[in-house]
């Protein structure tokens, strides 16, 4: 093989998030509309690189991605040493909101999975004015807990091992098994805590079933795409946001949980039309 | 089915490696049919069926047939593609020593699926 670049940056912002001083890691690639990208529980950027290194999307977008605090190569605050790590929806929000005001951001367009799904309903629920348009993946209003977090983080069992083995089973059978073990290692390369901490928003503190109904699917511009394989954000729980918000929800053939990473080009043949409706709206 | 499980995680050396460090028996139940499974240092030594008077192991797995066999298919629909989407979806249950079950996870998601080595789609 060539030596061969990708047409990816990679830099470090350093800024104020949250109210304390960070250390962020951030991609992009691309130019026109921002799109700002938002990875899953206990992962990082690099879910997106599919993304990143496809033409048909960044000719008229500009891909941002960043490592969530604590994830990837985003350092935890000073002081982490000293604190439990647990995501809330409120510090979720605001960490977008801050992270696009820092990058001077004109109403991108936001994309998140998982959490990210999630977190992009609080976001029409109370920001769309912000953004130009909302895609939520994997996108569900709640998951109840369904096997005990607490092995995530523990001295006695291997937290990267363990976390790769809770999330296997959501991707895809069909993935290819690059992309799915590559997509495992991102979760064997997690932080001791790290997912766990990310799972206090997706299973008890970002609960967003009371609120769904407020949301104006359409004025906000949002879009739901589901991997027909994910049985933590099922089909019928974004079917369920759909139906409440009137946004327009596809179920994604031979994908699970994680569809850009585990199977970028399936996902991206699915994210097309999307992008596109949005750049001519 | 079942029977198979140990040729075909003893002929796999990186399923075998993964489970290097584990050493112990773990009750698996298709329907009403109870197997104990016997590994030592990641090979597969044994698989007894039962009736048992007073079986010892260190966890248990217990699902219908049906969907073991589902489970067991060269790619299986989704909601029958892992052992968490079963027991997501109640249809399997898990009990005894979870430490061993979830520090062996992946390893032990790897020999309840080796059938699938061999299913015809």
């Amino acid at each position: 093989m060539s030596p061969r670049f990708e047409p990816i940056t990679g830099r470090y912002l350093n800024f104020d998030l949250l109210g304390r001083p960070h250390r962020l890691y951030i991609e992009e690639a691309g130019q026109g509309i921002p799109l700002l990208c938002l990875h899953t529980a206990g992962s990082d950027g690099r879910q997106y690189r599919g993304l990143l290194n496809d033409k048909r999307v960044t000719d008229n977008y500009r891909v941002i991605v960043f490592d969530m605090p604590w994830h990837g190569k985003s350092s935890p605050p000073d002081g982490w040493q000293n604190e439990e790590y647990k995501l809330t929806s409120r510090d979720y929000i605001d960490m977008i909101l801050q992270i696009s005001d820092a990058l001077e951001l004109d109403k991108p367009v936001v994309m998140g999975c998982s959490i990210g799904g999630r977190i992009v309903l609080y976001l029409a629920h109370q920001h769309a004015a912000r953004f130009r348009a909302i895609i939520g993946l994997e996108t569900a209003a709640h998951v109840a807990p369904y096997y005990d977090v607490n092995w995530l983080h523990r001295p006695d069992v291997s937290v990267g091992e363990v976390s790769a083995g809770v999330v296997s089973g959501l991707i895809s059978p069909t993935a290819p098994d690059n992309h799915r073990w590559e997509t495992l290692w991102h979760y064997m390369q997690s932080g001791p805590g790290v997912f766990k901490g990310d799972l206090h928003f997706y299973k008890v503190d970002g609960d967003i079933r009371g609120k769904v109904d407020q949301i104006d699917g359409r004025a906000s511009n949002l879009y739901l795409l589901t991997g027909e394989y994910d049985y933590s954000c099922t089909s019928e729980g974004t079917l369920d946001v759909g139906k409440r918000t009137g946004a327009p929800a596809t179920i994604m053939k031979g994908l699970g949980h994680f569809p850009m990473s585990e199977d970028p080009p399936q996902f991206i043949s699915y994210l097309l039309p999307v992008l596109e409706k949005i750049r001519v709206t | 089915m079942i029977e198979r499980i140990a040729d075909l995680v003893n002929a796999d050396p990186n399923i075998v490696r993964r489970g290097r460090y584990l050493s112990t028996t773990f009750m698996l139940e298709i329907g009403d049919a109870p197997y104990l499974v016997k590994i030592i240092e990641g090979r597969v030594v044994s698989i007894t069926p039962g009736p048992f008077v007073t079986p010892s192991y260190s966890f248990a797995l217990r699902a219908p047939r049906d969907e073991w066999e589902i489970f067991w298919r060269k790619i299986p629909p989704p909601g029958h593609n892992d052992i968490f989407a079963l027991f997501k979806r109640g249809k399997l249950k898990i009990e005894g020593d979870m430490h061993t079950f979830m520090a062996n996870l992946l390893y032990i998601k790897d020999v309840l699926a080796a059938p699938r080595k061999e299913a015809v789609q």
